[in-house]
């Protein structure tokens, strides 16, 4: 077997000289939000439980989700949303070995990415 | 001098034998989280900070109330799935590894019950 001792040799992929593309930045960021969103889960659950308490108990987490930080917060999950929601839908093409070419890969990137900041303004849009 | 193969080292260590599951899983809750997050988001919006009583209206509706419930189901899923990933990329000390999935695997069935409830207690009026 051959000698899988420590050596000096740059471990592959070579992060550090790795030049930053689109795809590999959308691609950290799709993981990005997707465990920021877990966060987002735990308010609503905690948002619903307590709307399934009593109207004072609802009131009080009613109104740190909607305080000043609460609702930058749901904004900022909004956007993390719609991104991941759109990205995911990119990803679930390219498993289905559709728009993969460079060019097509690229411009659906584009699209995720104004996408999903338009469908953010849009659903703040339709609520206020 | 020691006549054990490597083969001894790495015996039983190899695949899990059910990564497919997992993959296939992933993308299917991701598929069927397209309209159910899409169908969450507008009535949830509109119920955040709208006040007590219209929270209840809204998921006194039975539509509003069984696409929460499945969101909350799936959704949770989902993001189970994917934390599982992100733990098995970073976590490398085999005890936090061991703890953090274990973790993982209970903690977001937990929340998706708990969500589930919630939505349900609200549609049923109690």
């Amino acid at each position: 077997m051959a000698d899988t001792g420590q050596s000096n040799r740059p471990l592959s992929p070579h992060l550090q000289v790795y030049r930053y593309q689109m795809n590999s930045a959308m691609s950290i960021f799709h993981r990005f939000t997707g465990v920021g969103m877990a966060l987002t889960g735990i308010l609503l659950v905690w948002w619903f439980l307590a709307a399934a308490t009593s109207p004072e108990y609802f009131a009080f987490v009613d109104g740190i989700l909607t305080s000043w930080v609460g609702l930058l917060v749901m904004l900022i999950s909004l956007l993390g949303f719609w991104y991941h929601f759109l990205n995911g839908v990119r990803h679930l093409r390219w498993d289905a070995v559709k728009g993969l070419g460079v060019g097509e890969s690229l411009r659906s990137g584009w699209y995720v990415l104004v996408l999903s900041v338009v469908l953010s303004a849009l659903t703040v849009y339709l609520v206020y | 001098m020691s006549f054990k193969t490597d083969y001894k080292g790495v015996a039983g260590l190899g695949s899990a034998k059910d990564g497919t599951g997992h993959w296939v899983s992933q993308r299917l809750t991701a598929v069927a989280l397209i309209p159910l997050a899409a169908l969450f988001i507008y009535p949830f919006s509109i119920a955040l900070g709208s006040g007590y009583g219209a929270v209840q209206a809204i998921y006194s509706d039975p539509f509003n109330a069984l696409v929460a419930i499945g969101f909350f189901i799936v959704a949770f899923r989902h993001l189970r799935l994917g934390l599982q990933v992100v733990i098995e990329d970073y976590v490398h000390s085999s005890r936090a590894l061991t703890i953090s999935l274990i973790t993982n695997a209970l903690v977001w069935r937990g929340f998706a019950v708990a969500g589930a409830f919630a939505v349900a207690k609200i549609a049923l009026g109690a």
